[in-house]
């Protein structure tokens, strides 16, 4: 039966449910034992599973990555924790190096089926090293997937699909949605990782979108619609490696517009580049502009989307109207 | 003994052959940790290893010269490092190598052309780690360490009584992945041997400059790691220390850590010129110190080896060196698909594009292509 279910007790659920089934599943970081994690997505594993499948393990993240290579090698199925976004990044060799390569290095014959969990993103008050939003880092390495849920029912299935996966998965959990809400019936498959789903159909704006901007951009074409009457299609792209190339675009096809909604900097970010920006200034004649946040601030505050930025520096020369429109009014 | 004593190396490194292949006198601390010099035969199996590894190593500089191999980090000097601890592992035993470690891999029994595949360039890791149990040979530098302590971690939860062997050199232990693979390693206590190859240089920098550690085997007991150190030159005491470590660690005693004084003879690698950091002395001193001169003269004192036997093992090693070059002669037949085939398990849509794509460009220019090799 369906009932009103957080996005941390769809992931809760997630790991409950692959350690049940899969006993080579573990669950590896730094206070995902007794304390169920600093967000409580691990709560009561290690009560349920015991210390040796949900394991508090030394503070140091280069080691749980780098452990995590060893133990994928006698084919255990590590799901490993990164605190916060930016605690991170000393696993980053270990990620980009190792986790991402070994597959190829080895012809397919050593897989590193790891889930690297990453709470990230702005938008609950966090403090610098809290708050960043990484994707744009282990999206530009092959050999990784990156998944970013937005809904409950994505946040459980997604995780599911991503600890039996061979790959390697980057599974990023916008912190603002932890305790966001929705009815789902547990377990759910929605859609695979790599499909793109339209979350409002609409005729004149494509929004592409994805993980903590989600429901901004919900919210945001309700305001348009009410407003000013611009009717915006909002697309979550729920995984950015893989990236649905034909969701979007037969979605920017339709209204002629794209606009990319993403949290992370603008300049530098996964946002800018993104296929959909450049592949839809080609591919249409109509207007197209990235939104993302200003390079040089970290979106610490709990309304971030109202110090959502538009720069002039890294929208295109087109100018348009729909993002000025969509962002200012969220 | 103290618990502490125990974590605590010797304070000579452990000696039974000096370098002009006498006994050496050993120490009380040997004596009384239980050390002893390794029977007669499995002296012998090293040796002859050691012979086919020199040799080997020498073929794989001499590839580069060629133009065969695209760099190659010679083991010369560390033959008994190279040998003796890989002798003694059993066959379900995981090995985890680094670039400088090809004749520790040959020694392992992997095809010697598999091996030099990451040094050729044509492929990363030529040889079948889970078939060889050998992880691929590891560049960044220590990262290695917390591997070795997972999949060591890993068969201990497999309820496996194989161990992990991780080399790791002197520069690389000052690296954070070695502190916080020995930290893993001890809280989990898996059943892991850490190897440093102390050969004095990372590339041009000397151990001074990497610690104030008297040696490094004193990083063990910081992490409650049992430790010790070898004269890495003295095949016997390497094999005596290392077989020692095994079954501690097999015992379910937890991690080892080893620590072989050693010398890198040759540069750092054929591309590097090690004239400018070191003096013709220090090397020519460490000459003196060659652990297969060292062992073969002892063996031959012993009676164990004759002059027939050295002709007949030096005869394998040159078969083995020739078989080598005629097989490194052979152009690697390589297949740009591969370039795509193994990154993911599922390609990504934009990846199996770019497979099609060069595909496509391949199939075009197909009749030209064939017209050059021609
Ligand atoms: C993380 C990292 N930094 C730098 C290098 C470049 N590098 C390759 S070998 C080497 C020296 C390593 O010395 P040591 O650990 O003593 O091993 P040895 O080469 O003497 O066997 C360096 C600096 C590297 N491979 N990895
Ligand atoms: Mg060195």
């Amino acid at each position: 039966m369906s009932r009103p279910t957080t996005y941390a007790q769809a992931l809760n659920t997630a790991l409950r449910d692959a350690l049940t089934e899969d006993e080579n599943v573990l669950v590896l970081g730094e206070d995902v034992g007794q304390l169920g994690g600093v967000f409580r997505i691990t709560d009561g594993l290690t009560r349920d599973f015991g210390e040796d499948r949900c394991i508090d393990t030394p503070l140091a993240e280069a080691g749980i990555a780098g452990f995590a290579v060893g133990l994928a090698m006698q084919g255990f199925r590590p799901v490993i924790e990164m605190q916060f976004d930016a605690f991170g990044y000393p696993a980053f060799e270990q990620v980009v190096s190792h986790i991402a390569k070994m597959r190829n290095r080895t012809r397919g014959r050593l897989t590193m089926p790891i889930v690297i969990r990453v709470p990230y993103a702005g938008g609950i008050g966090g403090v610098e090293h809290h708050c960043d939003s990484s994707e744009g880092y282990y999206v530009h390495t092959p050999g990784l997937h990156v998944v970013t849920p937005s809904t409950p029912a994505d946040a459980y299935s997604l995780l599911r699909e991503s600890i039996a996966s061979d790959d390697p998965v980057v599974f990023m959990e916008p912190k603002s949605l932890y305790w966001s809400k929705a009815e789902v019936e547990l377990p759910t498959t929605t859609e695979p990782v790599g499909r793109a789903a339209v979350r409002r159909e609409g005729s004149d704006v494509t929004v592409v979108t994805y993980g903590p901007q989600v429901p901004n951009a919900l919210r945001a074409a309700e305001v348009a619609a009410a407003e000013e009457d611009w009717d915006l299609e909002v697309v979550d792209l729920r995984s950015l490696v893989p990236f649905d190339d034909e969701t979007v675009m037969t979605s920017v096809r339709k209204t002629g517009r794209a606009v990319v909604l993403a949290e992370a900097q603008a300049s530098p970010a996964w946002a800018p580049r993104s296929p959909p920006a450049s592949r839809s200034a080609a591919s249409t004649p109509s207007p197209r502009r990235c939104c993302g946040s200003a390079a040089s601030t970290s979106p610490t505050r709990r309304r971030s989307s109202s110090t959502r930025t538009c720069p002039a520096s890294t929208a295109s020369s087109t100018p348009s109207r729909g993002c000025s429109g969509t962002t200012s009014r969220t | 003994m103290s618990e502490i004593d125990d974590l605590l190396p010797c304070r000579e490194p452990v000696r039974f052959l000096s370098p002009d292949g006498t006994e050496a006198e050993p120490t009380q601390e040997m004596t009384d940790r239980g050390y002893a010099i390794p029977p007669v035969e499995d002296l012998v199996r090293v040796w002859r290893a050691m012979v086919v590894g020199r040799r080997f190593d020498a073929q794989a500089t001499a590839l580069t010269k060629q133009g065969r191999l695209a760099v190659y980090p010679s083991s010369r000097g560390q033959d008994a490092c190279q040998v003796a601890p890989v002798l003694a592992l059993q066959e379900d035993d995981w090995f985890f190598p680094t670039y400088r470690d090809s004749m520790a891999l040959v020694t392992r029994g992997i095809d010697p052309v598999e091996v030099l595949t990451l040094l050729r360039g044509d492929w990363h890791c030529g040889y079948d780690p889970k078939a060889t149990r050998t992880a691929p040979q590891c560049t960044p530098l220590a990262t290695q360490a917390v591997h070795a302590a997972g999949a060591a971690d890993g068969l201990r939860r497999r309820e496996s009584d194989a161990v992990a062997l991780c080399f790791i050199g002197d520069g690389a232990t000052s690296e954070g992945d070695f502190h916080e693979g020995l930290n893993f390693a001890g809280v989990f206590n898996a059943p892991v041997v850490y190897l440093v190859q102390n050969n004095k240089y990372a590339i041009s920098v000397p151990l001074s400059k990497q610690t104030k550690a008297p040696a490094l085997a004193y990083k063990g007991i910081g992490y409650g790691v049992r430790a010790e150190q070898v004269d890495g030159n003295d095949p016997a005491a390497v094999l005596a220390v290392t077989r020692k470590a095994y079954e501690h660690a097999r015992s379910g005693k937890g991690p080892f850590l080893v620590e072989a004084h050693t010398y890198r003879m040759e540069a750092h690698t054929n591309a590097d010129d090690a004239t400018r950091y070191r003096t013709p002395d220090e090397v020519d001193e460490w000459t003196g110190q060659d652990p297969l001169v060292r062992l073969q003269a002892y063996l031959v004192a012993q009676g164990a080896i004759d002059d027939a036997r050295v002709e007949e093992v030096r005869q394998e090693a040159e078969e083995f060196a020739a078989a080598l070059r005629d097989r490194m002669n052979a152009d690697p037949q390589v297949d740009p698909a591969d370039l795509f085939a193994h990154v993911y398990a599922r390609p990504t849509p934009q990846l199996r594009e770019q497979a099609e794509m060069v595909a496509a460009e391949r199939e075009a220019s197909r009749p030209e292509t064939e017209e050059v090799a021609r």
